[in-house]
């Protein structure tokens, strides 16, 4: 079976991000990039299948400027096996991105497609239920834990009230939840065998999808600030304060 | 124009989030609908029909809806599309696997965890954990949306009366089949409807400990939560995370126990009215979002807490 894991370069997580003062969008320029956090999840779990002999092959894909190349990179170093590129300039918005990946799934035939669960820039969550539908493929969304028994692939799913569990036909897609593993991080010999582990590149016109954006971005702007309050000293203090001063208790 | 909200219920109840999203669905303008979807409707839907601003209750009972799945529900909304141009939803766990599956179905780019409705066509929301809000505008000719509870006051539970219709369940091939759930039973309000929320940290150690803080929310009618380093760490179930991939709250009064404030914590709470921030660590971010900080060590200070509101009660 092949694995397919989308991955997406977007603002490292530990940048605390700006906005740019025309409300145009958030200041990326000379910001540090990385692998969306979900991505990573995902990668890792695909290596893991491909270790337990689940899966034959692990393909990367990113979408967006020549860059996302790196990302797969880092994809590669962890342990999939070949990537695909998919560039344009064009912003991508997870209706788009779903037909890109539509287009990729068909050609490919993957058995599984695992995708993060939502990416921490944009924070849309929709790519891979969206994915699914385009596919007409089942979907289990935010998995904790990932049990593939010959055709049908048991998701345990992280819900409001707690986890429940659905089992999904093959293929299918899975988006993934932190606690599903922990990503390893790539060894400098991973790093360096990964450099020749073949990258294709194509171009969504090749690929037949218009990615034209479908919201139009108005303005961004920082949301209101909280001002830092006061310290107490003692919880009696506290206590005081919350009936008298703020009256919440 | 007219608005379809997917509610969520428990077969009792309708859930408070899916009344923040009539909320927002009335903020539109235009007529609101609500759909309701299980199996074994009849006492929910005698509640669904009372909530307030809701002109027509759709009522879709049948056994493939029983467990919420996202595939067929998915295509019972898409079989309800033409009637509607806007399609929405909390955006819980339930309205995130559900409304953008729905969404590709319809070619319509979803706009996920909207705060605050601009006019029909254009919303805010929040991206990068909450430390931007992006206005958008859809050009879509339905649009599908997921709310952002915590920044809408839900609508009252009673007080409307909704013609209820029964609707068809379209065909739609499953390729999923829910296998079991094992959900938590709390006595406490949920996080996402408390009042006051208490919520710790990392700083808490194991999750026995936590009874210190079920201590506190006892006095207060609080819910209790944890931020994301709790959960990875297994002291408690990850329905308890607050955070930008968790739940998102915005109670009254939210005290953050040796919890040291990452970013995709604070995007979970920062909406809160009134933020207590208790840690050992005086230089720990979280003090710089709190109304009231108090720098101690919580193993002392959250019984002397306890024994204090018992006190005044």
């Amino acid at each position: 079976m092949k694995l397919l894991v989308p991955v997406k370069r977007v603002v490292d997580y530990n940048v605390k991000v700006r906005v740019r003062a025309d409300g145009s969008g958030v200041e990326t320029a000379g910001v540090k990039m990385s692998m969306n956090p979900f991505d990573e999840i995902a990668v890792e779990e695909a290596v893991r299948l491909k270790e337990k002999g689940i899966a034959s092959e692990v393909i990367a894909v990113s979408l967006g400027v020549a860059a996302c190349g790196e990302t797969i990179r880092t994809a590669l170093a962890m342990g999939a096996d070949r990537g695909i590129l998919v560039e344009t300039d064009a912003e991508l918005q997870p209706l788009a991105v779903a037909k890109l990946l539509r287009a990729i799934a068909e050609r490919e035939q993957p058995g599984l497609i695992i995708l993060g669960k939502q990416a921490i820039d944009d924070d849309m969550n929709a790519t891979g239920q969206m994915l699914a539908a385009l596919l007409g493929w089942p979907q289990g969304t935010f998995a904790s834990k990932l049990e593939i028994a010959g055709e049908t692939i048991a998701v345990t799913r992280e819900i409001d009230g707690g986890l429940e569990t659905v089992s999904l036909s093959r293929p299918a897609i899975v988006t993934t939840d932190l606690r599903l593993n922990e990503p390893r991080y790539a060894s400098l010999p991973n790093i360096m065998k990964a450099r020749k582990k073949p990258i294709e590149t194509l171009t969504p016109a090749a690929l037949g999808v218009d990615p034209a954006p479908r919201l139009a971005l108005v303005k961004v702007v920082e949301p209101a600030k909280r001002q830092a309050g006061k310290k107490v000293g003692s919880v009696a203090e506290l206590v005081a304060k919350l009936k008298t001063e703020a009256k919440v208790i | 124009m007219t608005a379809l909200v997917l509610l969520e219920h428990d077969g009792h109840a309708v859930k408070q989030p899916s009344r923040s999203a009539l909320a927002a669905a009335a903020r539109l303008g235009g007529e609101v609908h609500a759909l309701l979807a299980g199996s074994g409707l009849a006492e929910v839907a005698v509640a669904a029909a009372r909530l307030p601003g809701v002109t027509k209750l759709l009522v879709a009972d049948a056994e493939a809806y029983a467990h919420a799945l996202a595939e067929p529900l998915a295509a019972l909304l898409v079989a309800l599309a033409p009637g509607y141009t806007h399609i929405l939803a909390a955006a819980t766990a339930m309205g995130k696997n559900v409304l953008p599956r729905a969404a590709a179905l319809l070619d319509s780019q979803p706009i996920s965890d909207v705060s605050e409705v601009i006019d029909a066509d254009t919303f805010v929301r929040p991206i990068y954990a909450g430390n931007a809000l992006a206005t958008v505008r859809s050009a879509d000719a339905k649009k599908v949306i997921t709310v952002r509870a915590a920044s809408f006051d839900p609508v009252a539970a009673e007080g409307g009366s909704a013609a209820a219709e029964p609707v068809e369940a379209p065909a739609s091939q499953a390729g999923s089949r829910f296998v079991s759930a094992e959900l938590v039973k709390s006595e406490r309000p949920e996080l996402t409807a408390a009042r006051v929320v208490i919520s710790g940290g990392r700083g808490m150690q194991n999750g026995e400990n936590f009874h210190l803080l079920e201590r506190v929310a006892d006095r207060l009618h609080a819910a209790v939560g944890a931020s994301r380093a709790a959960v990875d760490a297994g002291f408690v179930s990850n329905d308890m995370q607050v955070g930008q991939t968790g739940k998102i709250v915005a109670p009254e009064l939210y005290i953050a126990v040796g919890i040291s404030g990452a970013i995709q914590h604070l995007a979970g709470m920062k909406d809160s009215k009134v933020i207590v921030a208790i840690n050992k660590d005086e230089e720990a971010p979280i003090f710089q979002v709190a109304d009231y900080g108090l720098v101690a060590d919580l193993f002392k200070a959250l019984p002397e807490l306890a024994d204090e509101l018992e006190r005044g009660a």
